[in-house]
Order: structure tokens, then C-alpha cells, then sequence
């Protein structure tokens, strides 16, 4: 199999890797670079358990291929805490109980993360719009919505606290 | 300064045990993709396995060639089930009594079966390989249709059984027939219709359905060829039970398997059985001597693995005019698909169906059910509910609901009629129960009011009148009873092992505590909540108890977690063994204070000498003396094992009441509200049981308005991808509202009943009732599930329902 060298900055850092050219990037991220925060729930597209954030969009990385990343910044559930603190969303999920066996949490997480920068102050039908690519089959969604809302909530206040 | 000396109330709020809404300890983790589930153990050397399966549901496998796929780079081993068969693993036996094939023998018996394996040095080349193996089949005639099945010129689905008149439960009457189980008794059901002034019949069907939890199945299988040592991580929910199986199947002692229960990415019954892939990832690991990793895909999943439900139910109530229920009859056709691979307590094939009579007094009941081969994978396990109670509350409630249409009568007041009171508990019911404990008018009239029951009926029949009315409005209304905490073992137990289950707990010198279960959490926070248990009856804060589960190297023996058997079962074997260390606790008080055990009163966290508050031992005072100076005659160290055989079945209830309103130009449905009061005994985790509960209505919803595993006249599958399969998501869910009542079940240490799996059991009927209703005034009494627009705009246009 053909092997590509692709450089990306992963969580903030630069990295170079060879990747075999048919390499998901789901798979690159949880076997070659060993985090597994995101998961595989479906290959398809469907349950969103393997979104990771690259160059400022969520995506699943189930069906896009690692060699599609050179020259990305690309940022998984990893990279969500920054200098030991969690993120806000990470707080709000454990807070509001918005996972039980955490298998969809990284990217709900992820999606999360990216949707309140599209649209910080969402009602909870945009909400439920905004996070409806990805499944979730613990937790009835209820407190998942709760928690972003609470989430929108803090990073709202961190921001009027830098300002 | 001396800090200010807490109240006995602080104290208790301190020790985050029951009843607070403590926030779950698993969460850490998993926020920060540091959870550990099957598929992100990565070992040294571990090679990949993917499995070849059949594209035809019934056939005879003339040839298979491994030539071009072993010439393939990185490629292994492939082996079929002639390579399996010097081992004698290429059949294996069910928990229901049958055998399963591991690898096809011969024939295969449904779509996407196992028919060989491939082991590579990646999960790359192994789907490569898989593709090279090639397998020749002469295609036989697929039978779909259970009723099909057991016509007399049928085809014979299992070969290996012809002959054999006597299977796992009783007699068998046809090729194709797995058993005829009854419960109840025949002649009093039939005698009450006899007399019987009213009866109805409505024959249903509860559709096959996936459990698909979001991580599908998978295992590293780890043989270590010097120590004779077996270690495998597996997607199970009974991880003792695979170690007995492995060790009985493969021959290696059971003191040398380990079986590992990871995280798990959500269970709901579909990793409670021992499918093909563990077993052959095993086989791989012992024969090369490498870690093997198989994880299924999502296709994988719902094709092959555990299905549930599949009943086809005639049921029949017979009444008096003013609608007081006299008898119930009810006859099963259950498909059980190629092998009957059920995961029920031994002795009972249909599970507790038998719970069928419900929340009612019903003096005489019988029911029968007859399990049938056809060409679908096996299965027929718990989704989400305790062994086919899902099943039996959709048909009593169903039934109920029909009767109430015949007699015009309300079905609230029927329900009220009918319930059993709350003075008749212990109630016995005529399928031979014992009911605990229960208060269900209460409960009812706590929803009624809740939701203003009169006021919504006032606006539906309204909205009957308006022909200008753009929606049909249906109001639903289930008031169940569940059977779970299997369970006793004079009556339950699974490959002859007693339902039991356990726990240890050790108290370290400095007072904190680890305490290790037989069951295994998949969602459930039983790190959290089994701490809370123990915080409680001992007095160590929740903070300092480290909870383990799943590895059997260190767990007690149990019997896993399903049937929502975790709080009723292992939450009465926690507070057991506290209670061995809280006796213990009280010697080592009173011998510290000089006292005589009977002048001690525990209070929240220490014992007291009576009438003087001063003078106290907390349990972190004793636990140090129990390793530094224990009493002369006592052992030293603070720990115990309980192993709890419960002396009965524990009995939840719950009132759900859904409206829906109903497009009717398109068929679109919109839940409008769903409000569900939930009786479960004493609470442990308020919080903690409310997320269950928004869970297992989003479950229920799922069956009840799209899921389906439609086949065609081939057996091919049509659905078995999440594109086709109904998952719903953040969007078409409702906004649930939850409601509560205590009713502690007199026989369980803490009066706990269990939770996970009453809203899934719950508010699939309710969503039919709603459905149905919203058709009634039409003389409308059942429409099957699933309830998609489709399916309902269809029932509009034959009804000739006008925009
Ligand atoms: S695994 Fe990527 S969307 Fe399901
Ligand atoms: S928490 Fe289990 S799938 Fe979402």
C-alpha cells in the first residue's frame, strides 16, 4: 500500500506520520497515534461517535481519510482540556449527567464544542438541530441538551469576564 | 480553634450515600476519551480477525477456497469449521439448551452467518482477505414465517436435529418446533370464558427489533502459551458466565481464564450471549499463540447478533359487562430464529412471560408459547427489559385497552377496576407470582391529576367533532408492572448456575473502602451508585469507596447485569456484606469504648455510647483498630463477602400517559407530552435514575414509532445499517417529564426494586395505546408497531380519514 507522509498539527502539536493512503483518519488517530477518544459506533456517517474538529468544522473521521488532513489543525476530545482545566462543555456534560456509558460522550463532546462557536446563545431546538448528526443511545438526549445550554451559559460568562 | 462540631444531618449529607444525586465518579474518564472499551486495547504483537459470512439465508456450503485469501501479505490463518471440528468447537452450546454453530458446518442457516475467519496483521488486510475467501453455496428454501415454519411440507431448517423429538424443554412436534411452554392453568381460563358475559381477541405482533447499543461487539482474546493462561477483554455483561463457558468449551481450567468487561458501550441485552466472534477469536489466539482482536462492524451487529422480541401473540380477556376482568388466555408463536439462543433462566424458554396478567386481579389465567426455527440470526434476548416482560406488557395492556373500546368504558376507570389494591400484597397472582408490593391507584391518580386527564379528553373530543381539525389527537395510557431481579435460584439460574449474585468489601485501615461485584455497568454508574449503598450502611463517605466490577480475576463470582437484576440482586448482596462489617464494626466499638455491644446507637457514621454524645467510635476510628488492636477472639481486618440469593423477584411499577397528535394529510406523528411516574422502591441516585429513565424512553419510542428488521422472501435482510435502522436522534425525541412514587419492596435489604429497564418496558405500550386512540372513535382497536408516518398514513387512507 502506497504510504503518504502527511504533517498536521494534532491538539496543538505539529506531528509528520506515514499513513497508508487508505488509512481513515479514525483510525490513524486511534491506532497510530493511540487516542481513542473517538470512537467507532457505525463507518457510516450516522452516530457522529468519531467527530473531531478540523480547521473549525466538525467532522466524522470514520469517513474521511487521514491523508485528506496534511496541513490541517485537527483537534479530538484529547485536546479539549487546555492546561489541565477542562473545558466548559466537558464541566457541563459531567454536571447535567449528559452521558451514562460515555461511548457517544467524545463526540457529543466535540460537537458540542464546535456548535456553541457557530451559535453561542442557541435555543433548544437549535440545540437538538445542531446535534442531531450524532447518536446517542443512553441518555434519551434530555440532559445533553442541558448541558449545552449550560455550557453556552459559562463559556458566555468566561467571555463578559475577558472582555 | 476545634472546627465546628457537624450535626448528625451535615454528617449524612457528607457521606453521599442514598438518596442524593451524587454526580457520577465514571465521568471523568469518559469526558476526556479516557474511557477503555474493547476496541482501544491494543496488546503487543495482536493480530486482527474478520470474519466471512454468508449472503444467502439458507444453504448448503459446497466449497470454500482460503488459496487466494492466505496468499494475500500479512494474512495468517483462515480457518472454517473444518479446522474447528478436531477441537469440537465448531458447534457450541446456547444458554437456552440448543447448540449454535460457531462456523458453518455444512449449511448455513441465515444471512450474514458465520462461515470462516481471517486473522491478519491489520484490520486492513483482514476486510481484504475476507473478500478473497471464496465460498460456494447450493441455495435451499428459506422459510421467513414462523407460522410458514410449521407447515407440515415445511423445509427442514435444522438437519442436526432430525430425528430428535425431545429438545431442551419438552416435547417436539415438528422439524421446526423448539418447545411449547404454558404457565397458568388451562381449565380454570377456560371455564371463566365459558360464563364469561364479554370477551374480546386481538392478535398482535411485536416486531423483531435490535438492542444496537452504540459500540457493537468485539473481544481481544490473549492466550499465553507458557503460563496455559487465557485473558480476554470482552464486550460482555456477564463476564463469569463466559469464563465458565470458555473454560467448559476449550478445555482450559477456569482458574486459568480471565475475562475482562471493559467500559461497555451500552449493552441492552445484546452482550449478554457468547457469539461466534469470541469464540473463534479464542480459538485464533490459542492456535497462533497472539493477542486476536475482532471487532465487529455495524452491519455485523445487527445482522447477526441478538435480536429480541419477535412474538406473534393471540391474546383474549374475558369480563363481566361493567368490565371486571374474569379470565386471560394468550397463545405465542415466538421466532427464535436459526438457533434458539435466548438468554432466559434455564427453566424458563419464554422468560417471564408469565407476568402477562399485569397490574390486575385476574382470577384465572393460562398461556402458552411455542418457539419456531426460521432462517434469522438467533437471539430473542432481553432488550432492555427482564426476560419477554417487555413482551407481556405490551399485550396485557394492549388487551386491556380493547376491552375497555368493546365495554366504552374509560381507560383509566377500567385500570381502576381492575388493579390489584394495595391491601391484596403480598399479592398471588394465577400465573403463580408472588407481587411484593405496590400501590397503583395512588399512582394512577397522581398522573391523572398531574396532566389534567379530564381536561385533555374535554379537547379530544373536541377536536373528534371539528371536521376542520387538522390532527387526529390520541391520548395513551399503561399502567405496568414488571418482574425482574432474577433471581431466585430454587427457580432461576443459568446453565445451572444460581442467579445469585455478590460482592466483597474490604475497609482499608485509614477507613476508605473498595468493594468488587459480579455484575458489570454499561451506562448505569454503579461506580457511583454501589458506593452510595455502602455509604450509607457504614458511614465511609461515597468519595473514598472505590467501586470494580467485570474482571474476573478479582470480582466474586456473579451472574453479570441484565434483567435489571444490578440494584435488586448485587445491591442486596452490598448492604448484606456492610451489614457483616457493620456487626464486626460494633464488637470493635464497644471494645475501644468498654462498653457492652447493647449500649451502642449507631448514628450516621459512628457508634455512641447511649446517652452520652461525647463519647463515639467513628467507622474510620474502627476500621484502624480492626488492623492495630482488634478485641481478643476477633479476627483483625475490617472485610466480608456476601453472596445474595434473593428469596423473591422484586415487582416495579409505573404510570405512563403520552399524547400524540397525528397529521392527518401525511401520517406525521408529534408527542406532544409523555409523563411517566416511575415506582421502583426505595431511590438511591435520584438523578441517576431520572437519565435512565429519559433513556428508556428514547429506547421505547424507537420500538415503538420505527424500529423493525424487515425481511424479504429470500431472508435477506432489509435494514441493517443505521441508515435503515431507527436510532432516533436529539431532533424526533421528546421532552419527557418524570414523576415518582415510594413504594419499598418489603423482602430487599433496602427496599430497592430497579429502574433501567421499567420506561422501555413501559412506554411502548403507551405509545400504541396513544396511536390506537387517536384512531378509537373510528372502531379502531390495534395497530401494529412500528409506527412510522408511512404505516399510520396508510391506516388513514383506509380508514378514510379526510383532510
Ligand atoms: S463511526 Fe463515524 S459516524 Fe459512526
Ligand atoms: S452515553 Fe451511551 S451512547 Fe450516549
Amino acid at each position: 500500500m502506497a504510504k503518504q507522509i502527511v504533517k498536521m498539527t494534532l491538539n496543538g502539536q505539529q506531528i509528520e506520520q506515514l499513513v497508508d493512503s487508505r488509512t481513515l483518519l479514525v483510525h490513524f488517530l486511534r491506532e497510530q497515534m493511540n487516542l481513542t477518544g473517538a470512537h467507532i459506533g457505525c463507518e457510516t456517517s450516522h452516530c457522529g461517535a468519531c467527530t473531531v474538529d478540523i480547521d473549525g468544522e466538525s467532522v466524522k473521521a470514520c469517513t474521511h481519510l487521514a491523508v485528506q488532513c496534511d496541513g490541517s489543525d485537527v483537534k479530538t476530545v484529547e485536546g479539549l482540556a487546555e492546561a489541565g482545566a477542562l473545558h466548559a462543555v466537558q464541566e457541563a456534560f459531567y454536571e447535567e449527567h449528559g452521558l451514562q456509558c460515555g461511548f457517544c460522550t467524545p463526540g457529543m463532546l466535540m460537537r458540542s464544542y464546535r456548535f456553541l462557536q457557530e451559535n453561542p446563545n442557541p435555543t433548544e431546538d437549535e440545540i437538538r438541530l445542531g446535534l442531531s448528526g450524532n447518536l446517542c443511545r443512553c441518555t434519551g438526549y434530555q440532559n445533553i441538551v442541558k448541558a449545552v445550554q449550560s455550557a453556552a451559559i459559562k463559556l458566555q460568562q468566561k467571555e463578559s469576564a475577558t472582555a | 480553634m476545634n472546627a465546628p462540631v457537624k450535626t448528625p444531618e451535615e454528617r449524612k449529607a457528607d457521606l453521599q450515600g442514598m438518596g442524593d444525586s451524587r454526580l457520577r465518579k465514571e465521568d471523568a474518564r469518559f469526558i476526556q476519551g479516557k474511557g477503555q472499551y474493547c476496541d482501544d486495547i491494543k496488546l503487543p504483537g495482536m493480530l486482527h480477525m474478520d470474519i466471512v459470512r454468508s449472503p444467502v439465508a439458507h444453504g448448503r456450503i459446497k466449497r470454500i477456497n482460503k488459496e487466494e485469501a492466505l496468499a494475500i501479505p500479512g494474512v495468517h490463518a483462515v480457518l472454517t469449521a473444518d479446522d474447528l471440528k478436531p477441537l469440537n468447537l465448531h458447534w457450541m452450546p446456547t444458554l437456552a439448551g440448543d447448540v449454535a454453530a460457531v462456523l458453518a458446518d455444512e449449511k448455513v442457516h441465515f444471512q450474514m452467518q458465520e462461515v470462516a475467519i481471517v486473522i491478519a496483521d491489520d484490520r486492513y488486510i483482514a476486510a481484504d482477505a475476507i473478500e478473497a475467501v471464496e465460498v460456494e453455496y447450493e441455495e435451499l428454501p428459506v422459510v421467513i414465517d414462523p407460522y410458514a415454519a410449521l407447515e407440515p411440507d415445511a423445509p427442514v431448517l435444522r438437519e442436526d436435529l432430525q430425528g430428535k423429538t425431545e429438545g431442551a424443554h419438552g416435547p417436539r412436534d415438528h422439524h421446526n418446533h423448539i418447545f411449547t411452554w404454558e404457565a397458568g392453568d388451562k381449565t380454570a381460563a377456560d371455564a371463566a370464558f365459558d360464563h364469561a358475559p364479554v370477551t374480546v381477541s386481538q392478535h398482535m405482533h411485536y416486531p423483531r427489533v435490535h438492542p444496537c447499543p452504540l459500540e457493537t461487539c468485539g473481544c481481544v482474546a490473549s492466550f499465553d502459551p507458557i503460563k496455559g493462561e487465557l485473558t480476554t477483554w470482552m464486550t460482555s455483561q456477564a463476564p463469569h458466565v463466559v469464563r465458565t463457558v470458555v473454560s467448559m468449551l476449550s478445555g482450559v481450567p477456569e482458574s486459568k481464564v480471565r475475562i475482562i468487561s471493559p467500559d461497555i458501550g451500552g449493552g441492552f441485552g445484546n452482550k449478554v450471549g457468547i457469539y461466534p466472534g469470541y469464540v473463534c477469536a479464542i480459538v485464533a489466539s490459542i492456535v497462533l499463540g497472539r493477542p486476536v482482536k475482532w471487532s465487529e462492524d455495524r452491519v455485523e451487529n445487527i445482522s447477526s447478533t441478538a435480536f429480541a422480541r419477535d412474538y406473534h401473540m393471540d391474546g383474549h380477556l374475558a369480563a363481566t359487562e361493567d368490565g371486571k376482568i374474569l379470565g386471560l388466555k394468550v397463545d405465542v408463536i415466538a421466532d427464535h430464529g436459526a438457533f434458539d439462543a435466548c438468554a432466559d433462566p434455564t427453566k424458563f424458554p419464554a422468560g417471564l412471560f408469565h407476568i402477562c396478567s399485569g397490574s390486575y386481579d385476574i382470577p384465572a389465567a393460562h398461556c402458552s408459547v411455542k418457539g419456531v426455527y426460521t432462517n434469522k440470526a438467533p437471539g430473542g434476548v432481553a432488550y432492555r427489559c427482564s426476560f419477554r416482560v417487555t413482551e407481556a406488557v405490551y399485550l396485557i395492556e394492549r388487551m386491556v385497552d380493547v376491552l375497555a373500546q368493546k365495554l366504552n368504558m374509560d381507560k383509566a376507570e377500567i385500570r381502576r377496576k381492575n388493579f390489584i389494591r394495595k391491601d391484596q400484597f403480598p399479592y398471588n397472582s394465577a400465573f403463580g407470582f408472588e407481587y411484593d408490593s405496590g400501590d397503583y391507584h395512588t399512582a394512577l391518580e397522581k398522573v391523572l391529576d398531574a396532566v389534567d386527564y379530564k381536561a385533555l379528553r374535554a379537547e379530544q373530543e373536541q377536536k373528534r367533532a371539528d371536521p376542520n381539525c387538522p390532527t387526529l389527537m390520541g391520548i395513551g395510557l399503561v399502567t405496568f408492572t414488571e418482574v425482574v431481579g432474577a433471581g431466585p435460584s430454587k427457580t432461576c439460574d443459568i446453565l445451572g448456575v444460581g442467579m445469585f449474585d455478590s460482592c466483597e468489601i474490604r475497609i482499608h485501615p485509614t477507613g476508605s473502602a473498595i468493594a468488587r461485584m459480579g455484575t458489570i455497568t454499561q451506562g448505569q454508574g454503579h461506580q457511583t451508585t454501589y458506593a452510595q449503598i455502602i455509604a450509607s450502611e457504614l458511614g465511609i463517605p461515597s468519595e473514598v469507596i472505590q467501586v470494580e466490577e467485570g474482571d474476573t480475576s478479582t470480582a466474586p463470582y456473579g451472574l453479570g447485569t441484565y434483567g435489571s437484576r444490578s440494584t435488586p440482586v448485587a445491591g442486596a448482596a452490598i448492604a448484606m456484606a456492610a451489614r457483616k462489617i457493620h456487626a464486626k464494626a460494633k464488637k470493635i466499638a464497644a471494645h475501644l469504648l468498654e462498653v457492652s455491644e447493647a449500649d451502642l446507637d449507631w448514628e450516621v457514621d459512628r457508634f455512641k455510647v447511649r446517652g452520652n454524645d461525647e463519647q463515639f467510635k467513628t467507622m474510620a476510628d474502627i476500621a484502624f483498630a480492626a488492623y492495630q488492636q482488634p478485641p481478643e477472639g476477633l479476627e483483625p481486618g475490617l472485610e466480608a463477602v456476601h453472596y445474595y440469593d434473593p428469596p423473591n423477584f422484586t415487582y416495579p411499577f409505573g404510570i405512563y400517559l403520552c399524547v400524540v397528535d397525528i397529521d392527518k394529510g401525511t401520517g406525521e406523528s408529534s408527542i406532544r407530552r409523555f409523563y411517566a411516574l416511575d415506582d421502583c422502591g426505595t431511590r438511591i441516585n435520584p438523578m441517576i435514575i431520572d437519565g435512565q429513565i429519559h433513556g428508556g424512553l428514547t429506547e421505547g419510542f424507537a420500538v415503538a414509532m420505527g424500529q423493525q428488521m424487515p425481511f424479504d422472501e429470500q431472508g435477506n435482510l432489509l435494514g441493517n445499517t443505521l441508515m435503515d435502522y431507527f436510532l432516533p436522534t436529539a431532533v424526533e425525541t421528546p421532552t419527557w417529564e418524570t414523576d415518582y412514587t415510594v413504594t419499598p419492596s418489603p423482602h430487599h435489604p433496602i427496599g430497592a426494586k430497579g429502574v433501567a429497564e421499567s420506561p422501555h418496558v413501559g412506554s411502548i405500550p403507551t405509545f400504541t395505546s396513544a396511536v390506537v386512540d387517536a384512531f378509537a372513535h373510528l372502531g379502531v382497536t390495534h395497530i401494529d408497531m412500528p409506527h412510522t408516518s408511512y404505516r399510520i398514513w396508510k391506516k388513514l387512507k383506509e380508514e378514510g380519514v379526510q383532510l
